[in-house]
């Protein structure tokens, strides 16, 4: 029996809004098979968001959602997790939203270990507002305000996260769509902050403009771009070069901000929860 | 054996599925459907040995793919 996605999608509410090809819909599909393999229920899942293409994502889903202002996913997200401890949180986000407009939010986020999963989908490029070039959009690549080429150098949005204290960071694409749940699954179960960056492509907004041809262009592009991590052990750096590491990079055990807040309320002669 | 069943309503006519399918059973045809796109339908559907690539990397959750014993 093939799986069956309409028991976690709001009725009434398909086909979703995205372009053709773009694989926000994949990324979606890879978290209702995570949630469903971990047995989340509806009224114990907060799925927050911000503003852009991906962040339509929680208006699909039937679970307790939430739809902020750009780029404050993390700050809504924190205060949802710190009223109801017990609820899984789970951020949805774009590059753009994620690391430009939130990128404040998010790094004190990582920083503050709270346990929540943000899965990021980076289409490099800001793609609800006209193409305009994210933080991610690579080196001398074209946007809509930058038509001869990107000057700036690119985040790398799991070395920022692993750099900024979170403590599990995996990447997967949307390509290696049978990959997507496990790192969700694994990221949900991780007792902290998460994140999941998932490569995307955006063939209306970014592809045109980078001489992609097609939807599969763009997908054939991430499938050489990613290398597993533990391929990755045996390859040179010269064989490396213009890869794209894939699967778990980081994990580490570190004390949790909700337990830790929990203890100051303690100490002040708070009520124990 | 598998079953592939195609909701034309909410197909995009992307491609992906075309590129998935090994052994090419999927198609894009020249009608418009409601959406206004060119949705993807299957030939040679006896062939179809339910892997269900097709599926797994279709955006528009428009695939589905029965595998039948």
């Amino acid at each position: 029996m093939a799986f069956d996605y309409e028991k976690y999608i709001r009725p009434g509410k398909l086909p979703h809004i995205w372009c053709p090809g773009c694989g926000h819909g994949i990324v979606m599909k890879g978290m209702i098979r995570a949630m469903d393999t971990l047995g989340l229920e509806k009224n114990n899942t907060a799925i927050v968001s911000g503003i852009g293409c991906a962040s339509r994502l929680p208006g699909y889903i039937d679970c307790c959602t939430l739809h902020t202002a750009h780029g404050r996913a993390a700050a809504f997200a924190t205060g949802v997790k710190l009223a109801k401890p017990e609820m899984t949180v789970i951020l949805v986000g774009g590059d753009g939203d994620g690391t430009a407009i939130g990128g404040n939010h998010f790094i004190h986020a990582c920083r503050r270990n709270i346990d929540m999963t943000y899965i990021i989908m980076n289409n490099y490029i800001y793609g609800m507002t006209g193409g305009q070039f994210s933080p991610t959009t690579p080196h001398m690549h074209k946007a809509s305000t930058t038509p001869y080429g990107n000057p700036d150098p690119s985040f790398d949005i799991a070395k920022l996260a692993i750099g900024a204290g979170a403590t599990f960071v995996a990447r997967g694409t949307a390509f290696h769509a049978n990959q997507i749940d496990k790192l969700i699954v694994e990221a949900i179960q991780h007792k902290g902050f998460s994140v999941v960056e998932i490569l995307d492509d955006c063939p209306t907004t970014y592809g045109r403009r980078n001489k992609f041809k097609s939807v599969i262009e763009m997908m054939n592009r991430l499938k050489e771009v990613a290398v597993p991590v533990k391929a990755a052990e045996k390859m040179t750096p010269e064989q490396l070069a213009g890869k794209v590491l894939t699967g778990i990079l980081y994990k580490e055990d570190k004390p949790e901000y909700c337990s830790e807040y929990q203890k100051v309320i303690e100490r002040a002669g708070g009520a124990a929860r | 054996m598998g079953r592939i069943e195609i909701d034309e309503t909410r197909c995009k006519g992307c491609g992906l599925c075309t590129t998935a399918c090994h052994l090419k059973l999927i198609s894009l045809t020249r009608e418009i459907n409601v959406l206004g796109f060119t949705p993807a339908v299957t030939t040679n559907r006896e062939r179809c040995t339910g892997c269900a690539l097709c599926a797994q990397l279709c955006p528009d959750l428009a695939i589905t793919v029965f595998k039948d014993k």
